[in-house]
């Protein structure tokens, strides 16, 4: 049991720590380059061999190790270490609830591909995104500086605005699959529903006509909850302070806020915390609303059925674990790409203009999903 | 249950003895806030500790109760921290206690 | 020992020495908020070794998320400095300590050991979201709403209280 819980950690922190990290820092800069027409970082080198800018994160991590970690005078040094410790805990402990796989029977045992099944995974992750505001409240004020303490200021009044609305945007998503517990939801969305189903439930058409049948949707959290989707993109984002959101790191206006006074493998930390929620926010939201692990109108059992009688059974749930595990980083990295589009395309929103949004768009946009979706769920059980 | 009883109200009874001596013994109100918080936390752990020993889901009730009154509280204290701190520049409370004897 | 009573011990040490270093450092507010932070932590985590698992992440979620950050914010928005503060009430509190600890540390050893039987068994779910949930919503509805109310009177009181000036 516990070597089977230890190798699901070394998975996938290894894969998102130790792919998807130095990879994030290249796809950034690759990105962005592509999308301002322009090369991106590509000088980074062994020994005349440049592979297209892919040396580029070695060299951040070398840069880093090697420079000097600064104290500022007057600064509590103990306060100023903790600070990017408490940053980069959340991220990756919330790696622990997420599927990357889901259940698979050999012979007679069953492996359940995430590394903590909680019955309230959800809520785990809520509560450790919440711990994280304490990385950037700590580190504005351990700097001693004018200029880290108000975009410290800035960071935590928005970390604990959006982790409200974080909250309350995928309420509507608990009340549709009724479940906390992230493999059950990633699960619950392994199926596919008739797109034109509602014609027949409220009475309008007798029985669907044979041919329209086949138009069916897989069951993700997407279709189910479309509103929902857009406001926890929206609030996660602004969470882990991604542009457009990132006030509080303001590059331009009050240089770095609460990094300024972090140099060396200190900054350091804090760099990795900022990418690696990237992919983590990818897989959180690929679990959520595109269906995790599922292959979209192919689930386990057509695809073991399918399978068996030419290959038997063991083959057959050992490649749908395989195909569902490259189905899970598939989503992953479009979620990144995702990600990253939006952050090389919208400039930077006012601090007030984030905390507006916050208030007075995404929370009564929220509560109103909460009761559509409350609303509909009644209707649909009252007239089935 | 992982320990008795009795230790589970033992630690319970300790920390409120510290959150005690805190509000009585500090002079900076936002320590003493902080004590008072302490003391209820020490509140919420026994009525856990019951919960569990009893079976009884009222227990945990109680103690989401306990902690909104507690956001309640904390909320209006730290209001009345900055009003103090706008009128007297300080959050002594030795410096504001003119009603005293 | 089995693991659950070290993972409690382990946390019970760490909420009294959270607790410890909130009530006697003086000199910097900001470490005692975190020292504070610490024991609500820990206390989380032992809630859940109780089996309250959704008391346990809602006191991670809430108290530890929101209201000490509400504690941190202040001390920052007021730039308070441990220095500002001279010796502490002397003397009487300190006998008063010292008093009441002794009394618990008799208490504990004389009064409570056996007190208790052994526990009950609880129900299925017990002190998952649904049970807890679905009590809150049919047996103890009336002061889940009255709470309600309780958050709307707290902020409308912080608003008002902060503001600079009453227009």
């Amino acid at each position: 049991m516990i070597v089977e819980v230890v190798v699901k950690m070394l998975f996938i922190v290894l894969v998102m720590m130790g792919l998807f990290l130095p990879l994030i820092t290249w796809v950034e800069r690759k990105q962005a380059a592509i999308m301002q027409d322009r090369i991106g970082a590509n000088r980074a080198d062994i020994a005349g061999i440049r592979a297209i800018g892919l040396l580029h994160p070695a060299a951040d991590v070398l840069k880093l190790l090697t420079k000097e970690d600064v104290v500022p005078r007057g600064a509590n040094r103990v306060l100023h270490l903790l600070a990017p410790v408490i940053s980069i805990v959340p991220a990756i402990v919330t790696l622990a609830v997420i599927p990357f796989g889901g259940r698979y029977r050999f012979g007679d045992t069953t492996l359940n591909l995430v590394v903590a099944d909680i019955d309230w995974g959800m809520l785990y992750v809520l509560a450790v995104g919440s711990i994280a505001t304490y990385g950037a409240v700590i580190a504005g004020w351990a700097s001693n500086n004018n200029w880290s303490l108000l975009g410290s200021m800035r960071a935590s009044s928005q970390m604990i605005s959006y982790e409200v609305t974080m909250g309350l945007s995928i309420v509507g998503l608990f009340m549709v699959y009724g479940t906390l517990r992230l493999p059950e939801m990633a699960a619950a969305q392994d199926h596919t529903f008739r797109l034109l189903g509602f014609l027949e439930l409220f009475g309008w058409v007798e029985r669907l006509p044979g041919w329209l049948d086949w138009l069916r949707l897989p069951a993700w959290g997407i279709f189910l909850q479309p509103l929902g989707f857009i406001l926890f993109l929206t609030c996660i984002m602004a969470e882990n302070k991604r542009p457009p959101f990132d006030a509080p790191e303001g590059e331009s206006e009050i240089i770095a806020g609460y990094h300024m006074e972090y140099s060396g493998m200190r900054f350091g930390l804090f760099y990795t915390a900022e990418f690696l929620e990237v992919p983590v926010i990818g897989a959180l939201v690929a679990t959520l609303f595109f269906g995790g692990w599922a292959i979209p109108w192919l689930s386990q059992e057509t695809l073991v059925a399918g399978v068996t009688p030419a290959f038997g059974a063991g083959f057959a749930t050992g490649l749908c674990l395989l195909l569902h595990v490259v189905s899970f980083l598939v989503k992953v990295v479009a979620l990144v790409w995702l990600q990253m589009l939006i952050r090389w395309t919208l400039p930077r929103m006012r601090y007030d203009q984030v905390m507006d949004l916050c208030w007075k768009a995404i929370l009564p946009l929220s509560l109103a999903n909460v009761f559509v979706t409350g609303g509909l769920i009644l209707l649909v059980e009252r007239l089935r | 249950m992982a320990v008795p009883l009795e230790h589970v109200i033992a630690l319970s009874g300790l920390l409120f003895a510290i959150g005690a001596a805190g509000a009585l013994a500090r002079r900076n109100l936002i320590v003493i806030l902080m004590s008072i918080e302490l003391m209820l936390n020490a509140v919420n752990l026994a009525l856990v500790g019951f919960s569990r020993q009893w079976g009884d889901v009222a227990g945990q009730i109680f103690v989401l109760m306990v902690i909104v009154v507690a956001a309640a509280e904390v909320t209006v204290g730290l209001g009345i921290v900055i009003a103090l701190f706008r009128n007297r520049e300080t959050v002594d409370v030795e410096d504001a206690s003119l009603l005293r004897w | 020992m089995s693991a659950a009573a070290v993972f409690f011990y382990a946390f019970a040490a760490l909420a009294v020495a959270g607790g410890l270093g909130m009530v006697l450092n003086v000199r910097n507010t900001v470490a005692g908020a975190m020292s504070l932070v610490l024991t609500m932590v820990a206390l989380g985590g032992v809630y859940v070794l109780l089996e309250a698992y959704l008391v346990g992440v809602l006191q991670i979620l809430v108290y530890a998320g929101a209201i000490v950050v509400l504690f941190l914010f202040v001390v920052m928005l007021l730039n308070l400095r441990g220095e500002a503060f001279g010796p502490e009430r002397q003397g009487f509190a300190k006998v008063l300590g010292v008093a009441v600890v002794a009394v618990l540390l008799a208490e504990f050893v004389w009064l409570l050991p056996g007190a208790f039987g052994a526990p009950a068994t609880p129900p299925e779910g017990f002190g998952g979201y649904r049970a807890v949930g679905l009590a809150l919503f049919t047996d103890w509805l009336l002061a889940f709403e009255v709470t309600s109310l309780l958050l709307l009177a707290a902020m409308v009181g912080a608003v008002v209280l902060a503001k600079r000036s009453i227009e």
